[in-house]
Formats: C-alpha cells, structure tokens, sequence
C-alpha cells in the first residue's frame, strides 16, 4: 500500500524573504505586521532607528511627521538623513531612505510640525495601529497621550540623550493571546481525563507488561497508572510536596518491579513521569489570571464593538462553566516511547502506534473543543450585531489552544502619571543604584525644554549656569511628589554636559527594543514592557518600572 | 585638516560634546580633547568580523560613532533570507558578496568613512593581519569562528618572564543573538573571561539518539533527520552531497520525510520545518540584532575614546517577556585551554585500558572542550610521533590503528604532553596527562 504524498510546496518569494522571523511570530503574525500602519513623530535617529526595525520585517505601512529642516548635526547621529540633504525636509528624506530598505512597505510623510497638525486635524492619529513619539515637548505629548487614551491606540514615547535612553508605553488595554512562554507545562488533564482518554488509559495495565513493552509505554501513560493507584489508597490527587514525594516513590518503586538485575536504574520513560509529577499534578484547573478575565466586565458585558478576543472569552466562559476545565492544548511534549512495540514492527501500517495514539486523542480533544467554541462565539458575535466573519475558525483554535496564557495588558495614561502628585519616588530613590534617579532628571529636562525652549548644555560656556537651572527644575518636581531625597550634582551635572546630544549607538539600542514592542502591540503576541524602561548605557543597566 | 578639526564642520558636535566635556562618569584617565575624536576618525582601526545580521548593524553603528578606518571580513554571499534584517543588502545584491556590499553602501552613505572589504575567511589570514587592528567586532554566528579568533588573539599576546604586556591585548567585542534573545561580551584577552572560558555558556545542538530516529521516532524532526543521515547516504538521489541551500534537495528531504511521517502516524512535519532541521536554522529578527550591535558599538566606543569605563563584561538580553537586560562579570578560568598560560591536566583512570579514542570523544563532547576534529601528537624519547590526525587522508590511513590503542600502548606516560591540534583555535593546545594509578607496567 502506497499512501499518496503530498509534493514539495512552492515556498513565495515572501515566505523566503521572511523565512527567518516567520518562525517566530508565524504567518498569521506576519498578516498582522503587514497591515498595521504606524505614525512616528519626530525624525530622531532613534525615531529612524525605530522604523528600520519595523520596515524591514514588513510592516505595511508608515508616516512620519517632522515639520524641521536637516541640519549638519541630524547627518552626524542618523543613518536614514543622507551628507547632501542639509536643508532639506527631515520627514521627506528620512522617508525616501528608509523606503529604500523594503519594496512591500508603503511610506508617506506630512512636512508639518506636530503641534500644527494637533491643532488642525486632531484626530489624525487616531488612524494609526500605533503612535511613536520621538523628542516630543510636554505641551504636545501630554494632549496627544489623552486623545491616544481615549481612542486605545498605543502611544510609545521615547528619549535618547548621552548615555540615556527612556522608553514608556501608554496601552489603554491590550490582549495577547500567545505569550510564548520560556517553559510550557505540559498539559495532560490526568487528574480529569475526558471519556476517550480515561478508556485508552484504563486498558493499559503497566504491571501486565513485560519489561521490554515497559519500557516503551509514554510518561503519561505511566503516571495516570500510578496517580489512579495513589488516589485509591488517599482518597485524592497529591497536592503538597510531601503528597507528590508518595505518588514519585510510587513510580519509583514501580521501575524496579520484577526487575531484579538493575534496581537502582530508571528507565527513561519512568524518570520522565517522575518529573510531570511536579508540574502537571496538583494545579489549579483554570490559571487564576485567566479565571480572572473570564470573569472581567469586558467579557461578561460584550456590546457590539468588543472586539474578537472578548467575545472568543465569552464563549470560552460557557464551555469553562460547562466542562469545569479550559480547552485542552492538543499538544505532548516528547515524551520517551515506542512508536509501536518492537515485537511488532510488522504490523507498522495496521497498528496504531504508542504515543502517537495519545498524541491524537489530545488533538482530537482539541479539535472538538475549539470547534465548540467557535460554533458559540460566531453565534455570540452574531447576536451582537457583528458581521459574521469577525471571528475565524483558526484565530478560535489559536485562542483555545493557548487558553492557560491569554493575557491582557492595561497600563496608564501619561497625561495623568504627568499631572499626578502621587507618585512615591522616594522608596526607589533610597536604593542609590536604582534607575529611578534618571526618571526623575528626564522629567525635569522635559520641563527644561519646555521652559527655555533648548537642551540644557547646548552651548559650551552654558553647561555649569544650566546644572543650577535644571538642579531647580529636579527639585520642584521632587517638593510635588513630596520625596525629601534630592538627586547629587554629578547625575544632574552629566545631563548637561550631553548638550541634547544624540549617540547614534544609545538610539540604535534603544530604537531595536521600542521596534520589539511595537511588533509586540501589532501581532498580539509576547507580553509587552510595562510601562516604562530606562537605560544607561554607562554601565550597560536597564531597569523597568510601572508608572 | 581633519573632519575633526574643522570648525565648520558641525557633523560630529553630538561626539564632540561627549569628548570635549569633562563629565563626572568619565574614565579615571580620561582627558577631554579633540584628539580623541581626532583619533577615532584617523588612528584608529577596527575590525569587523561578519556582515550578517548583526555586521551590518555594527558598521552603521560604529561608522556614525566617529569611525573611518573600518575593515569588515566576511566569507559568504547574500541571500534572498538575509533580507528582513541585513539592511545594507538590496535584492539585487543576491549573490554578490556580503563584505563587498555592505562597505560599499556605508562609504556612500557616510561621507569620509573608509570601510575595507575582504571577502574571505578569517583563517585566510595570519598574525600580520590582526594586529594591526585596536579593537576587533565579532558579529558571528559560529563558536568555531568565535573561538579561532579568540585563539588569534591570545597568541598575539607578549609575555616578558610571566607578565602581561598590556601593549600587546587587541580587546574583542564579542555580539550574539538567538529569536529574541542576544548577549554583547567584552574580552580583554589575557586579562578577561574569554571565549574558551565560558564555553559551557554555548547549549550543545541538539541532536537525537540514532536509535530514536531509526526505530522510534516520534516527532517530525526525527523523521526528517532519519532522512536526512540515514537515507540520504543510502540513497543519493543525485550523487552528490546533501546542499540545504539546494531547493531539489530540500524538497526530496521533505517529501520522504513526510513519508515517513505518514508512516508513523506523526503529525506536524512542515516544509518549513524541514529547511530548519536540515539547516540548523536560527530564527533572526531585525530588531535583536540591532540592539546587540547597538551595545557592542558603544563598547567599541568606550574602548576607543576612555570616556566611560567598559562593561565588565557579560551583558545578556532578552525581550520576549518586556525588555531584561543583566550584566554581569563572567570568569577568568584558571585552567582555560585558550588563555590560561597552563597546559590543561587530563586525569586518566585506567591508562591501560583507556584508549586513544576515548580521549578524542571526550575532547569533542566535553562541554569545556567541544573541539571537532583534533588532531593529536606528542614527544616521545624526543621524538615527535603522531598519534592521530583526522585531517589529512595519508596520515588518517596511517594513524587510524592507534584510535584502538590504550594511552601505555602508545608509550604515553605519567605527565606526558599532548600537543592538540583543531579547527577552534589557530594554535597549538598542549594537554597534559595525569595518571590516577602509581604502578602503571610499561611496555
């Protein structure tokens, strides 16, 4: 019998060209990217920098807003403002050289500062999938953060100055749905098998095998077998530590049974059920964060303008009160195995193989669960008054299968952290290394900039009068947060001697981090910064901290 | 006059304020003058070693620090997948060389800078070749690369009756990345943790049992790689070496593997994954790589221009998770094979009974060697004797009975010195051998 296979597909030029990211944010990632549109304001070598890192993954489309002319200063720091374009609009060339980069992405660029188009054509950014602000003064920031909150389109604002970068997100609400965690635990439901598995697990009688077939029989199989004989005798699944010692001894004890050449050595297989005992015995059926978004008012009130996510939530709620338990993921990790017993390799094309047999009970689980989902949540989606195709059947699979880590992000309004008194500085600043110091100096150069209209240090013989200014600055901020702790000299003191400087290096550092979290904010996957991060390239320390 | 120098020239005043400004942070012995941005622009010379991800990031970078007197080395061509992150490639470039390219674009883009291409590899050149330079870039994404520089470099070093003529270290700075992760290293040689120190930092690659892949494969990456070394060989569809890059030959691995996957009931085997398993594909983004690139430039930098004291001396990053970043002192090795000055002490159990090929197995699985092909000889009664050499056809024939052999066969003794040759490092190691047991019959 020969099965028919399938022939090599033909790879697009774009999947070639993408190969080496697809594999981490995947085709429907990538779909995202290219039909996000992002605004930068402001064309800083860091603002450059952001783009690059943006266009050339793909992102569909970019506008950069910059009313100033290139001086000679702007060639020196950035890479996208090319020697002879002194003179010249920033946003015109910064987009002709950064358009250069990616034939797939569309660019286009407002030669307008924008305070102008803040007072003209006030909700032009609010077309945007995300907003990115450069070097932006106080008095525009702070309209443009409220109206962006308003509107829950992301802002991120960042500053590069000397050895300092500053980067803060405002995210009104944000919804992942594949974190990608570093360690996933598994998820084998051994605890509250569903019908299908307790039957295929039941006809397994481990102490009916021979050693050979023992040997081949997948963890999990094993450590249904011992957990079911533990909660024979203890009424119960182990929880504490001292519970999973019995049911791991259990196993253990049962390795070496009818085995008297080689007691102390555990087959692989058994080792690997002693190690699931930790991680999927015990824990609570519904992580306590996705409980808690089963039960937020987003998803339990939906209107017609809730988006996919919460309405998938909805109907993930129904099928969690029903079942008691979250969609299964319909993965296995590795686990050692026989794909079929030795003994009968000939049977190869009949038998069902071991481990693969497991492998499509959960899959098939999964596949039946999701498609519950998707039956309600098109159903829900409907009853809203929302078209019907708002919701497909794989962005459903994807939502179920990653059920356990769905997560929301919701952060803060810089207008508000601006205009807030209540903010506790002083317990970071007590720890004389925290990065909180440099919160504070930039937001005192931003009150600088606003007041003198320039950077504090732009001029050689300006840096020692401009320490005392911003000192002052630093200090009434402080007396308004009411922290006693003053910020030395010598910190305010190397601001200054920066002049507004720009370092092409910090900026690239910083622009390749803010690139991440845009792609982040785009795609729906990853948790992103929250909120504010804060670099000092002097000693090459980072520190995040939520404002 | 010097760029530097030209009051009209207002270019580098982001530079200039970061140089010419005394600052509270600076190096202890750090003085403020145009010299320095004088120095950087025309003194100082710095090599970039690989034009990939992370070398096109780095030439941008350091060439707007100030830098001209760049040299960038690179032995490969540019690829159609290079694109979403070599930003200095255009599709027309495809098969062009990448160190050819990418000096090219940043002397025309950034007017003075004099970027030098060699399109070859590292081992090409010789000792002349790199100590010309003040500070060497690794932008690699080979450990064998990165540990033959390392190794360049260390043999540079001067010793004058023990002591470390500080002249003669050329510091590395050293850039990774992985997806979203990255790590940005600085190596004083001589003085500082260096690769070979902290070679259990680099994960072995994975690799599956041969009897999984043959008999019990579970996953699609087993039935992918049981055609790739299994049946590839015997088969050979073309008669020629398996070429991942090759598309008729990607395309046969994943047709018989989907066979095969079929076969067992496996699913999830896609041609994308084919291409990564037969190709040990890192995933690679724009981004990562412009971070790493941005913190080793501004090392460099640092380095140049003493304005700031330089990390010390690990820096690792990753932003699947927020943005982490932690630094830390990564440690000199007393014992290191590399940069330790003294040979490295194998103790023998059982030198009876272990033999030649044992010692080669554990030079190339132990974590603190991973060597890949050493080569082996010693002095026997002061006679230099080959014992194996994998490298050359004639002397393989010739030396392949000794693999066999036990180390008291061989005339191996007590404290004998073994002189190990291999492709991670461009000279000489030397392996001392200690014997466990005292009475050892010799032959």
């Amino acid at each position: 019998m020969s099965s028919p296979v399938p022939k090599s597909p033909e790879q697009s030029e774009k999947s070639k060209k993408y190969d080496r990211q697809l594999r981490l944010w995947g085709d429907h990632g990538q779909k995202l990217l290219e039909n996000a549109k992002v605004c930068l304001i402001n064309v800083t070598a860091l603002g450059t920098e952001i783009l690059k890192s943006l266009v050339l993954p793909g992102i569909g489309a970019f506008t950069i807003v910059d009313g100033e002319k290139i001086t000679e200063q702007d060639t020196g720091s950035n890479f996208f403002l090319d020697n002879d374009s002194v003179g010249l609009s920033r946003a015109q060339v910064a987009t002709r050289c950064l358009l250069e980069l990616n034939p797939d992405v569309h660019g286009d660029y407002i030669d307008e500062s924008p305070e102008h188009i803040m007072a003209h054509t006030q909700d032009f950014f609010n077309n945007f999938s995300v907003v990115i602000a450069t070097s932006l003064p106080e008095k525009i920031l702070l309209p443009l953060s409220k109206q962006l909150w308003e509107a829950n389109v992301p802002l991120i604002v960042g500053r590069s100055i000397g050895f300092l970068a500053y980067l803060r997100l405002q995210i009104r609400e944000h919804t992942v749905i594949e974190v990608h965690p570093d360690n996933e635990i598994p998820d084998l439901r051994l605890e509250n098998p569903w019908p299908a598995l307790r039957e295929h697990l039941n006809n397994i009688d481990i102490l009916k095998l021979d050693k050979k077939d023992r040997s081949h029989v997948p963890a999990l199989v094993i450590l249904y077998y011992y957990l079911d004989k533990f909660k024979n005798v203890y009424g119960g699944v182990p929880v504490t530590r001292s519970q999973k010692d019995v049911l791991r001894n259990l196993i253990k004890e049962g390795n070496s049974f009818n085995d008297e050449d080689d007691e102390n050595h555990l087959e692989e297989n058994f080792q690997e059920a002693i190690h699931y005992v930790n991680t999927c015995i015990g824990q609570s059926r519904i992580p306590s964060q996705v409980q808690a978004l089963l039960d937020d008012e987003r998803c339990t009130n939906l209107t017609q303008e809730s988006s996919s996510f919460w309405v998938m939530c909805a109907a993930l709620r129904e099928l969690v009160q029903s079942d008691g338990a979250l969609p299964v993921r319909g993965s296995l990790p590795d686990m050692a195995a026989d794909t079929i017993n030795y003994v009968a390799l000939q049977q190869l094309y009949q038998k069902q193989a071991q481990f693969q047999a497991e492998a499509q009970l959960y899959q098939k689980q999964a596949q039946f669960q999701a498609e519950a989902v998707y039956r309600r949540a098109s159903q829900i989606a409907r009853s809203l008054g929302q078209s019907p195709d708002t919701i497909t059947e794989h962005e459903v699979k994807l939502f179920c299968k990653h059920a356990s880590e769905l997560y929301v992000a919701r952060g803060s309004c810089i207008a508000e952290e601006y205009q807030s008194t209540a903010f506790d500085i002083s317990s970071y600043l007590e720890d004389p290394d925290s990065l909180m110091l440099y919160y504070a100096i930039i937001r005192g150069l931003e009150r600088f900039i606003s007041e003198f209209n320039t950077t504090p240090g732009q001029f050689d013989d300006q840096v020692e009068p401009d320490v005392l200014k911003l000192k002052g600055i630093i200090g009434k901020l402080l007396a308004e947060w009411g922290c006693g702790q003053a910020i030395r000299d010598e910190r305010i003191h190397e601001v200054c001697r920066y002049g507004g400087a720009e370092l092409h290096s910090v900026s690239a550092m910083l622009g390749g981090c803010a690139a991440h979290e845009i792609i982040k904010l785009i795609t729906h996957q990853y948790k992103p910064l929250d909120n504010t991060f804060i670099y000092d390239a002097i000693t090459t320390n980072s520190a995040t901290f939520v404002l | 006059m010097g760029d530097s120098q030209d009051p009209l020239n207002k270019r580098w005043d982001h530079l200039r304020k970061i140089l010419e400004r005394p600052g509270p942070f600076c190096h202890p012995e750090f003085e403020p003058s145009p010299e320095i941005l004088d120095f950087i622009m025309t003194g100082c010379k710095i090599l970039v070693i690989g034009a990939g991800g992370l070398g096109c990031e780095l030439l941008k970078d350091l060439a707007l620090m100030g830098f001209k007197q760049i040299h960038v080395i690179d032995m490969d061509i540019i690829e159609l997948s290079n694109l979403n992150r070599q930003f200095l490639f255009r599709h027309k470039d495809i098969g062009s060389s990448k160190a050819e390219v990418a000096a090219a674009f940043i002397n025309k883009r950034i007017a003075g800078c004099q970027v030098t291409p060699h399109f070859c590899k590292i081992q090409d050149y010789d000792e002349s070749f790199y100590r010309q330079f003040h500070i060497i870039v690794c932008g690699l994404d080979s450990i064998v690369a990165r540990r033959w520089i390392n190794g360049m470099l260390i043999s540079l070093l001067n010793y004058e009756d023990g002591v470390l003529d500080q002249s003669s270290v050329i510091p590395i700075v050293d850039g990774g990345t992985e997806g979203f992760k990255g790590n940005a290293r600085v190596i004083l040689p001589g003085l500082s943790a260096c690769i070979d120190c902290t070679l259990d930092l680099y994960p072995p690659q994975i690799t599956y049992p041969l009897c999984t892949i043959a008999n019990t494969p579970r996953l699609p990456e087993h039935c992918i790689e049981y055609v790739k070394v299994i049946q590839w060989p015997k088969e050979n569809p073309w008669g020629i070496q398996l070429d991942g890059d090759d598309p008729q030959h990607i395309g046969w691995i994943y047709e018989k593997s989907m066979e095969r996957a079929l076969q067992f009931n496996i699913t999830g085997l896609t041609y994308r994954l084919v291409q990564g398993v037969v190709k040990h594909i890192i995933p690679a983004v724009a981004s990562t790589n412009a971070v790493i690139a941005a913190v080793c430039a501004t090392e460099v930098f640092k380095l140049a221009t003493s304005c700031c004291i330089p990390m010390n001396n690990y820096m690792v990053f990753n932003d699947v998770d927020g943005i982490y970043t932690y630094t830390y002192e990564a440690e000199k090795k007393d014992n290191c094979l590399a940069c330790s000055q003294v040979p490295y002490t194998i103790p023998i159990k059982d030198p009876a009974k272990y033999k030649l090929k044992d010692l080669i197995e554990l030079l190339c699985e132990s974590a603190s060697f991973q060597m890949k092909n050493p080569g082996l000889t010693t002095v026997i009664d002061g006679k230099n004797k080959t014992l194996y050499m994998s490298t050359i056809k004639s002397i393989e024939e010739k030396t392949k009975e000794n693999l066999s052999k036990s180390l008291v066969d061989l005339g191996l003794r007590d404290n004998s010195e073994v002189m190990v040759a291999d492709l991670t490092s461009p000279s000489t190691m030397v392996l001392k051998l200690k014997y466990l047991v005292s009475d050892v019959e010799m032959e």
